[in-house]
């Protein structure tokens, strides 16, 4: 099928950047859409041009990796998938296709369609874990953990940080993927002894960066490609405020 | 080449014990004083990153992705083993050693996996203390499953995701020690060589994957935890960036790699569907446990699988080994899936593939089962294909998939440089001439959490090194050499793309050198190797600049580091003149077809010495001592 792309060219954090116009005559329905901007970038590489910049490695829709706005919608419109299982037979012949990176205030473009997501590192690095040193782990069936519960902190440890919720949320806002760290490791019986200081840890964390706050417009839930439930962002809420309440202790013991 | 693998003494049971008994230790005051390297973020180096800032030691970690939570053992699905008899079915860490040593074909060291499937059972409790959602039974204690031909359940899994829980388990605990301060995180950051002073790793070049700058920095050791090499192949399950230039460069720089004709081609991936395609999708193999593998009978078949009576269908691997059926392991299941599609009894576009069928399993446990055990297997293949499992077979096909060859190390992971030590999928120490499922996350965990954190200490404590700047001449030489490189890759502008000629060596390495070898077409490949090669160096397009981002320039620099190692690896499966677990000689199998080792002249590790641009690389060997097991033929029938 022939397509028209347009496609979201900056050259570097600094350059101002737009849109470039790139028609595509024979795509197959069977490639995936990262596939379908290979092709065009051998073209480019053909007229000695520069290819386009994108995210991408696992090609699975695991490593969190890849993702771009297509068509308006952050990793299209293909529902629960990363743009990289996105594939090209659920498009038409004659289709024009828009594509642009994340934006968002705490993603500074790097290149073309690439962003700078390190605000979620900085967000993880504040309180993410269980703190367990290698080794002093006790037996692995020694807390039974019941299958609901159990199955629910899965529901929320699948998130892959992509960042599909923050380019998509009206105010930038970075709710979904704290909370779902929140609640993965809240909801086992392992996260207890940190969950109030993780909970003001992380949030806090995600207050010094450029990030929005929730509305409650739930376009982050829509696009997630985990499917993640806005009822983390809940969780997340209840357990700060929990930490404030009870004045969380700090890891020296102090209370703040 | 010296290669003395340094096994402690007394019986394999005691050999860790014995060893951690008597291992020096860096005392908890000069740890800090201590700067340790590690290259890669995935579950060997996330793990070793974190346990030895937890210990003290000042550690700077570097990996290529944005984050180090995307490394490529994100991507395992089906689970990892462990020998912890929860399900009282007779497993045992000798079981779970001696599975694994027959499963490699008896091309392992006995003392390093032996030592795996001891330290196996902490990975499982250190995995559950950080928050990992293992499944549990309804009682709430850890399920497990049957997997790729074991006959115990020792496999521990979380969803179809155990790679992305185990990895993102390392990776916060990697996070704990950014926030302690004790490790420093270098993201977008790909190292391009090793640094050797005086006969010791003592630092890595690397470049800014953002702003192009390369820089040296120093260490007193340096870990590679870099994983394998499968994108040899262009075509692999591998994520797009996996690539061997850290290991590369290291054999460059000194370090013998041993085995590089190992390589594990999986049999459960999606075929390929066009000349354009990137990669190959797995579809784990706990697949098989439900699903049956089947090809028509007739060559030249064309009718839909469902108008395909059962009795005109070969379900070929329970035909050929019934004891097994189609939970053989990966290489004896993937070369049968090439010999039915070599006689023309392949399906689908262009006949290389086989139906895994779950028609049976459906009627026999319902639908609804199914979709608990591999709901999001069904639905990742319907969205890659466009067709629904429940309803028509899957179609599978081998793809490469992981690589058991590597930089060899002895049994503390220290390569033949000393100071350098190399972690997980990057060595070649454990799993043979092959691995058997859900063991490579087993191995990664295994050097990183409870390995490394004492082995690397023996060395530090041992040794008086030097005080080292990254300013001195050594450094700046290397700076040099790189650079040179890069701006030599951008100057050739010729006209063909790095990812034409990278597919075009992949295309070469599967037919010669991938699930069947043999020497003809192993002595051709090493003559058209160099002349892509050359044609690479003299015809390669690499647009745009070294001082920015450029995604073509980091390609091209892979590219040409897997052009040097094809070459070898195709030497190395022609010098290793017997068949043995993945590596398929044609000139060696037995009257039935199968993989005929020969034990008196290759019970051994080839061990490959870099000698120069012109010279040719020298194979030194490794006797491998059996004081335990006896090596018998596999046999799965």
């Amino acid at each position: 099928m022939k397509l028209t792309l347009h496609v979201w060219r900056q050259k570097n954090t600094d350059d101002k950047g737009g849109f470039s116009t790139y028609e595509l005559d024979d795509v197959s329905t069977h490639m995936s859409f990262l596939e379908m901007l290979d092709v065009l970038n051998q073209d480019l590489i053909e007229k000695n041009e520069d290819p386009i910049a994108f995210e991408h490695d696992c090609r699975e829709g695991i490593c969190g990796a890849c993702g771009f706005v297509v068509n308006g919608v952050a990793h299209g419109h293909q529902k629960g998938s990363t743009v990289c299982q996105l594939h090209m037979r659920h498009f038409n012949d004659g289709d024009e296709i828009t594509i642009e990176p994340w934006r968002a205030k705490a993603f500074p473009i790097l290149r073309d369609l690439m962003v700078d997501r390190s605000a979620f590192e900085r967000i993880q690095q504040a309180g993410g874990f269980i703190t367990v040193r290698a080794g002093s782990a006790p037996d692995a069936n020694a807390i039974p953990i019941p299958t609901e519960t159990l199955e629910h902190s899965m529901d929320f440890a699948e998130c892959i940080g992509c960042g599909a919720c923050v380019a998509s949320c009206p105010n930038g806002a970075a709710m979904l993927f704290v909370g779902a760290k929140i609640s993965h490791l809240g909801l086992l019986p392992q996260g207890q002894p940190e969950r109030a200081e993780r909970a003001r840890q992380m949030v806090e964390a995600m207050e010094r960066e450029a990030f929005g706050a929730c509305t409650n417009f739930r376009s982050c839930e829509a696009v997630c490609p985990k499917e993640i439930s806005i009822s983390g962002i809940a969780r997340m809420n209840k357990d700060y405020r929990q930490a404030m309440f009870a004045g969380a202790a700090a890891p020296d013991g102090k209370k703040r | 080449m010296k290669l003395d693998a340094r096994i402690p003494s007394g019986p394999l049971a005691e050999k860790w014990q014995r060893l951690r008994d008597e291992l020096k230790l860096v005392s908890p005051a000069n740890k800090r004083k201590h700067t340790v390297i590690v290259v890669g973020t995935g579950l060997a180096g996330g793990a070793a990153a974190a346990s030895l800032g937890e210990l003290g030691y000042k550690v700077k970690a570097f990996c290529y992705q944005d984050s180090a939570r995307r490394a490529h053992s994100i991507a395992a699905q089906g689970g990892i083993n462990a020998a912890k008899n929860y399900q009282n079915d007779g497993d045992t860490v000798y079981r779970l050693f001696y599975d694994t040593i027959k499963g490699g074909d008896y091309r392992g060291r006995e003392a390093n996996t032996y030592r795996l499937a001891e330290v196996s059972n902490n990975i499982i409790d250190q995995c559950v203390a950080q928050g990992i959602p293992f499944a549990r039974e309804y009682g709430g204690y850890l399920a497990n499953r049957s997997f790729g031909g074991a006959q115990v359940s020792r496999t521990f899994y979380a969803r179809g995701q155990t790679g992305q829980q185990l990895l993102l388990g390392a990776y916060a605990s990697l996070n704990a020690q950014v926030a302690a301060g004790t490790v420093e995180l270098f993201t977008r950051t790909e190292m391009l060589d090793l640094v050797v002073i005086d006969g010791r790793a003592r630092g890595i070049v690397t470049r800014n994957m953002v702003s192009g700058e390369v820089e040296c920095h120093v260490a007193d050791a340096v870990l590679l935890c870099t994983g394998g090499y499968s994108n040899v192949y262009f075509l692999s399950t591998n994520a797009k960036g996996c690539n061997v230039t850290a290991a590369w460069r290291a054999h460059k720089r000194g370090a013998g790699f041993a085995n590089p004709c190992f390589t594990q081609i999986h049999p459960t991936c999606i075929p390929q569907a066009g000349e354009y395609q990137s990669k190959l999708t797995l579809m784990s193999e706990s697949l098989r446990n439900d699903g049956r593998v089947w090809v028509p009978k007739a060559v030249g078949d064309e009718r839909a699988p469902g108008d395909i009576p059962e009795d005109e269908r070969d379900y070929y691997l329970e035909r050929i080994y019934p004891a097994f059926g189609n939970l053989v392991p990966r290489d004896v299941a993937s070369r049968n899936a090439k010999n039915v599609c070599d006689e023309g009894r392949g399906i689908g576009p262009g006949k290389r593939g086989v139906y895994l069928d779950f028609a049976e399993a459906i009627e026999r446990l319902g639908e609804d089962v199914i979709r608990a055990r591999y709901g999001n297997l069904f639905d990742m293949y319907e969205m890659i294909t466009g067709e629904n499992p429940y309803e028509v077979p899957m179609r599978i096909y081998p793809a490469p998939h992981y690589t058991m060859g590597g930089l060899w190390v002895d049994y503390y992971l220290q390569s033949t440089i000393p100071g350098l030590f190399v972690l997980g999928e990057a060595n070649f120490s454990d799993h043979g001439a092959n691995r058997l499922g859900a063991s490579a996350l087993m191995q990664g965990l295994a050097d990183g959490y409870f390995v490394i954190p004492y082995t690397l200490g023996e060395y530090l404590a041992s040794v008086k090194l030097d005080g080292v700047s990254a300013d001195q001449k050594e450094c700046s030489e290397v700076i040099n050499e790189v650079s040179d490189r890069s701006e030599k890759l951008l100057s050739i502008n010729g006209s063909r793309s790095v990812d034409s000629l990278h597919r075009e060596l992949g295309m070469l390495m599967l037919d010669e050198c991938g699930m069947a070898r043999n020497e003809k077409g192993l002595k051709e490949a090493i003559e058209k190797i160099r002349a892509l090669k050359a044609e690479f160096w003299s015809d390669v397009r690499v647009t745009g600049e070294g001082s920015e981002l450029n995604q073509e320039l980091e390609k091209a620099g892979r590219v040409a580091d897997f052009f040097e190692l094809a070459e070898l690896m195709c030497r190395d499966a022609l010098e290793r003149n017997e068949s043995c677990g993945g590596h398929f000689r044609a000139e060696s199998q037995t009257e039935e077809g199968e993989a005929l080792r020969d034990d008196e002249n290759f019970t051994n590790v080839t061990v490959w010495e870099y000698k120069g641009e012109d010279s040719e690389p020298v194979a030194h060997t490794e006797d491998l001592v059996f004081e335990t097991v006896t090596p018998t033929q596999r046999s799965y029938k």
